[in-house]
């Protein structure tokens, strides 16, 4: 047996699986609390900017959410990429014919979807929360009104409902998956389980979506 | 069936694998023209075998051995599907009367870098018998066993590892798996033997070797597609791959707290 | 030639005792300097090659598959029989050693049997200590069946599939010692010879079946557990690849075939379908404790529906003529009363060659008394495998059952201490001839070739190894390997330049219909005349004739075709000639000339001996020697199943 420093520095499979499905539910458990405070939106711009201020005045809190995410979402980046990377070259090219039995839509998906995602984390970072300039930023001193202004734009609205529909793909299959990885799923379970994630993604998307819709149909304004 | 009626044939297109080892393969195309429908598919291909020998060629090189589905030799990818259309099944198993007449059948090698193509269909699946090497085993010396009732084993337990253990080794797993990942095998490997009293002093070993082995075999990593259970012959389900993630899990997190920092060794 | 059988003096249940406490030891520091080679993985020669080399010698180990895992001994369904009494049903080692006895028809060796049983309830141990999931009650302990004729329950089963996890504990045995490196393992290899140095066996001439390489391989032992012949009959329950070669090979460079004849055809295997056939699947014997065999009374019903069928015009005839065993008769007698039925033009099912070969074995009465669920559990594999091959649903229709050939009792001959009659050459499972007599017993295959391969072989081979000391191993550059790869190669040339316009299967499918048809559960002189006459002349044919394509280097699957094909059509005439000298009907040997009223006829008098034959060079015929079989406890009498 290799000695432990050895083992650390290159993980064995199942090692970067739980990675994964740990950080995977982090992200998931913040994509949910996210979502529950944008939907402060439809309580009118007093909720979300009381809420947007409470959050100010606690840096602690927020920085170690930040760090903890940012921790976790490199981690999940990099075992996504390697994960991808190693699983190609075992696969050599597979057969002429590819046929499916029943590998999801979610599943097959995951490496593009979650590089999606990567994309839009950037975008939104940048969109909302540094406000820049290149993307026509404006300072805004209430949340709501940025919020607002920002899904005024179709383009950037649309951007953000398909992202948060490959979410709902992502999640579907990852919060599931977790379980599994984590060994915590069996026959019995499986379908419970995909069952919740799919709810669990739906509920994560369509709050998400709900608000450039509203911004758009004029709900919010 | 109706007795004395001859029996119904079918006119197949195959498209086969031709390769040799080391060098790039291609798809030869064949005919035959009188296929039985109660054949099973080997016997095809020895029908197809016995028609290039009789023109002088070369006939293509393919596993078989037991034919009745239980030596998990056979291993060929037909329509893209290991072991074929039918699920729970292998290819031996697989009778013509589940194809149509004029159909083309595609047949290719497992594919894997783990498995590589040997000759035509046949490929080197060694890196299953590595794994085993390394943990797949309960150490008992010849001889020095307890009476065999002294250790009652609930039915319940005895039922479930028999679920797994009738693993045969096929390499449809791996084969069928987006990923190369060879999970479903040692899944089944170490929950046949980590839920067995026998199996509980070398637990801990079993599942790091196995997995080490099986990392250092070339298979891919389980991303949880679930296709390995839908193309298994005998049916067995992910429940073994979530418990081999659990034991693996288990025994890095007691090797961690453990006073020597490595695990317990069992045996030799 | 000399057979000795070597059986220890003393009372019958002392003897291996007895016999283990004379036989001498090698020094555990010596051990690692002995190489050892094993010809096969299956449930012998796996367990051997783990066993010597958990026992410190070097160890190499042989097999034509991918992995040790393949071999055949994996297709065995039924179960494993051990006189553990756990039944409290009255048996012991001394009664499994009379059923056995009596089941092999009074023509097996009385101290080897009593060995085996006696060895039976350590393989149980053994096993279950490897992590083999043998059935259980609920209340954790082993379950077991009767089987096969038994009229205790001693079978120790693991679902269908009992061969299977038997073998995989060898298996993982073996590999632990694989990974170990006390035994290299050899897969995709064929073994083409063995090599003598001074009248003892000091190697084997092998061909990787990947690259081709012919190549010798020097050791301090052979021990070959390479399976039986089935395979002669082309279509049998053999796996593809089960071949003669190496015994026949060892029978070639001086050891002695044994009772070539006894070969066993197994009731209840699915009825040939069509001409392209290549494998006849057997369904457990198991299914004869809840199935019962009828065909119809009248020929005129055989090719109605057998729902159809009256009650009344139906023929149980396993029940009708043996009443107390019923459809549990033993194999020899069960699968001759279904040829029987058929021969009097009473079979069923789809007419092959203008005959319908099958009986029926119908669960609707065990259905209607237990319920389906109770069958499914029982036998839910084997019915699902039924109708994946045959289409039909054995829970609707009675399924269709018809004798195929299974096991080989006869084979290399051995002493007690399994040793050929060529030093050092020692054989094991299914590949010797030892404990069977005539006829094999239900779940008897696995139990054998555990004993020979954990328990017997380690300890005789020691023994020898012993006996013959630290100098004998030669070198692969001795004369005698240089001339042994010279033949092999010489006749790997042969077979490519005959070039004719046959294939090596279409010869293969011809000797098995000979054989089939004149050698197969009914025997007659005439017919077996006509017979060797036959195979002489394909053989001829053969060499003339036989097309190889795909050359000899690499994977050459037409070359190990026509190698095996061309021994078995060497071997085929032995087992004819055998069955021809054999005037006497006994287990699975039936010779029309010897009954009583369809009843077989042994004659004990004059051949109550095995027949072991010795090579006499090429072209003529074997010399047939005979040993003795004296029983010192065992009466003969009768065997009756009525």
């Amino acid at each position: 047996m290799s000695d432990s420093t050895c083992q650390a520095c290159r993980p064995s499979s199942i090692g970067k699986k739980v990675v994964m499905a740990i950080t995977g539910l982090v992200l998931a458990g913040f994509v949910l609390g996210h979502m529950s405070g944008n939907l402060l939106m439809f309580k009118g711009p007093a909720a979300i900017d009381a809420y947007a201020a409470w959050l100010h005045a606690n840096p602690a809190l927020v920085w170690t959410a930040r760090l903890v995410l940012l921790v976790s979402t490199a981690a999940h980046i990099w075992a996504g990429v390697t994960l991808t990377l190693e699983n190609r070259a075992a696969r050599d090219g597979g057969p002429s014919v590819e046929a499916t039995r029943r590998a999801s839509l979610g599943s097959r998906t995951m490496p593009y979807t979650g590089l999606v995602l990567l994309a839009f984390i950037v975008f939104h970072l940048l969109h909302y929360t540094f406000q820049a300039a290149a993307l026509g930023g404006r300072k805004f001193d209430s949340v709501y009104a940025m919020v607002v202004a920002g899904f005024t734009s179709v383009p950037v609205s649309a951007f953000y409902i398909v992202s948060m529909l490959l979410l709902c793909l992502h999640l579907g299959h990852g919060f599931s998956s977790l379980f599994q990885t984590l060994g915590l799923r069996n026959e019995r379970w499986r379908n419970r389980l995909d069952r919740l994630a799919l709810a669990y993604a739906w509920i994560v998307a369509l709050g998400f979506v709900s608000i450039p819709l509203a911004v758009l149909t004029g709900c919010l304004k | 069936m109706a007795a004395d009626t001859p029996e119904r044939t079918l006119r197949l297109k195959l498209r086969v694998w031709r390769q040799r080892a080391g060098r790039p393969g291609a798809f030869e195309e064949h005919e035959l023209p009188a296929v039985p429908v109660s054949a099973s598919f080997l016997e095809m291909m020895d029908m197809l075998n016995e028609q290039l020998v009789r023109q002088g060629r070369e006939a293509f090189a393919f596993d078989h051995d037991c034919r009745e589905g239980i030596c998990g030799m056979c291993s060929m990818t037909i329509n893209g599907m290991p072991h074929g259309p039918i699920p729970g099944v292998t290819t031996c198993q697989l009778h013509m009367r589940n194809f149509r007449d004029g159909e083309t059948i595609t047949v290719e090698p497992w594919r894997a870098r783990a498995f590589p193509v040997l000759k035509d269909l046949v490929v080197d699946r060694s890196g299953f018998d590595r794994v085993i090497q390394a943990g797949g085993f309960i150490t008992v010396r010849t001889g020095s066993a307890p009476e065999a009732n002294n250790t009652p084993v609930p039915k319940a337990v005895s039922d479930e590892a028999m679920d797994a253990a009738e693993c045969i080794g096929c390499g449809a797993c791996v084969a069928s798996c987006k990923n190369g990942s060879a999970m479903l095998f040692v899944g089944a490997k170490v929950t046949h033997l980590s839920i067995l009293p026998q199996g509980q002093p070398e637990r801990e070993r079993r599942a790091l070797a196995m997995v080490k082995a099986m990392d250092e075999a070339g298979f891919g990593n389980c991303t949880n597609y679930g296709e390995c259970q839908a193309h298994c012959p005998k049916s067995i389900t992910l429940d073994v791959i979530a418990r081999l993630n659990r034991e693996y899990v288990r025994a890095r997190v007691k090797e961690f707290f453990s006073t020597t920092g490595k695990p317990r060794k069992g045996g030799d | 030639m000399n057979l000795d059988a070597k059986t220890p003096a003393g009372p019958l249940a002392d003897k291996w005792a007895n016999h283990k406490a004379k036989l001498r030891l090698v020094n555990p520091a010596n051990r690692r300097k002995y190489h050892v080679i094993v010809v096969g993985s299956g449930l012998a020669g796996g367990a051997a090659a783990a066993t010597l080399g958990e026992l410190g010698y070097q160890v190499s180990c042989f097999c034509y598959q991918d992995s040790p895992r393949r071999a055949h001994s994996i297709a065995a369904q039924g179960g494993i029989n051990a006189a553990k009494n756990y039944q409290n049903d009255g048996d012991s080692a001394r009664r499994l050693f009379l059923d056995t006895i009596k089941g092999g028809d009074y023509r097996a060796r009385e101290a080897n049997v009593y060995r085996l049983a006696q060895l039976s309830t350590s393989i149980i141990d053994q096993c279950v200590a490897q992590g083999v999931p043998f059935a259980r009650e609920y209340g954790g302990l082993l379950a077991n069946r009767s089987f096969g004729g038994a009229q205790v329950s001693r079978t120790f089963y693991a679902r269908g599939q009992t061969g299977q996890q038997l073998l995989l504990g060898a298996y993982s045995a073996l590999s632990r010692q694989i990974g170990l490196g006390a035994v290299k393992m050899h897969p995709r290899h064929e073994m083409l010879d063995v090599v003598l140095v001074g009248g003892h066996a000091k190697g084997v001439i092998t061909r990787d079946l990947v690259t081709g390489e012919v190549k010798a391989h020097s050791a301090d032992a052979v021990v070959l557990c390479t399976g039986g012949y089935g395979n002669v009959f082309y279509l049998s329950t053999n796996a593809q690849g089960c071949n003669v070669t190496a015994t026949w090979r060892a029978h070639r460079r001086g050891a002695g075939f044994a009772n070539p004849c006894y070969t066993q055809i197994h009731p209840t295997c699915i009825p040939v379908h069509g001409e392209d056939q290549a494998k006849l699947t057997l369904m457990s014997e198991s299914l004869r404790n809840d199935g019962r065999v009828w065909v119809p009374k009248d020929a005129a019903d055989c090719g109605r529906a057998p729902a159809d069928i009256p009650e009344d015009r139906r023929d149980y005839f396993l029940e009708r003529k043996y009443p107390s065993y019923g459809n549990l008769a033993p194999r020899d007698i069960a699968s001759r009363a279904a040829k029987e039925a058929c021969d009097e033009g009473r079979g069923v099912g789809p007419a092959v060659d203008g005959k319908r070969l099958g009986v029926y074995l119908d669960f609707s009465a065990s259905i209607a008394r237990l319920g389906e669920g109770v069958i499914r559990e029982r036998y839910g594999n084997l019915f699902d495998m039924y109708e994946n091959i045959t289409g039909e649903n054995a829970y609707r229709q009675p399924m269709r059952i018809f004798p195929a050939v299974h096991y080989t009792m006869g084979g290399l001959w051995v002493d007690y201490n399994l040793q050929s009659t060529i030093p050092g050459l020692f054989v094991g499972g299914e590949a010797n001839f030892s404990d069977h007599g005539a006829n094999r017993l239900g779940a008897s295959a696995l139990m054998q070739g555990l004993a020979d391969g954990y328990f017997v072989l380690p300890t005789t081979v020691a023994d020898y190894l012993a006996g013959v000391g630290l100098s004998g191993r030669p070198s692969v550059d001795a004369p005698e390997f240089r001339a042994a790869l010279k033949d092999v190669n010489d006749r790997v040339a042969r077979l490519l330049a005959v070039n004719g316009t046959r294939t090596a299967r279409s010869y293969h499918k011809e000797l098995g219909r000979i054989v089939w048809d004149r050698c197969g559960m009914a025997r007659d002189r005439a017919g077996l005349e006509r017979a060797i006459a036959d195979i002489r002349a394909l053989r001829e044919d053969f060499w003339r004739n036989v097309r190889v394509t795909g050359g000899a280097d690499g994977l050459a699957p037409e070359l190990e075709r026509a190698g095996r094909v061309a021994d078995f059509l060497e071997f085929g005439e032995l087992m004819c000639r055998d069955a021809l000298e054999r005037e006497e009907s006994c287990g699975g040997h039936f010779r029309t000339e010897h009954q009583d009223d369809g009843e077989a006829r042994r004659d004990d008098g004059r051949y109550a001996h095995v027949a072991v034959w010795e090579w006499q060079g090429e072209g003529a015929v074997q010399r047939r020697h005979e040993e003795p079989l004296r029983y010192e406890e065992v009466q003969f009498s009768t065997r009756s199943y009525k």
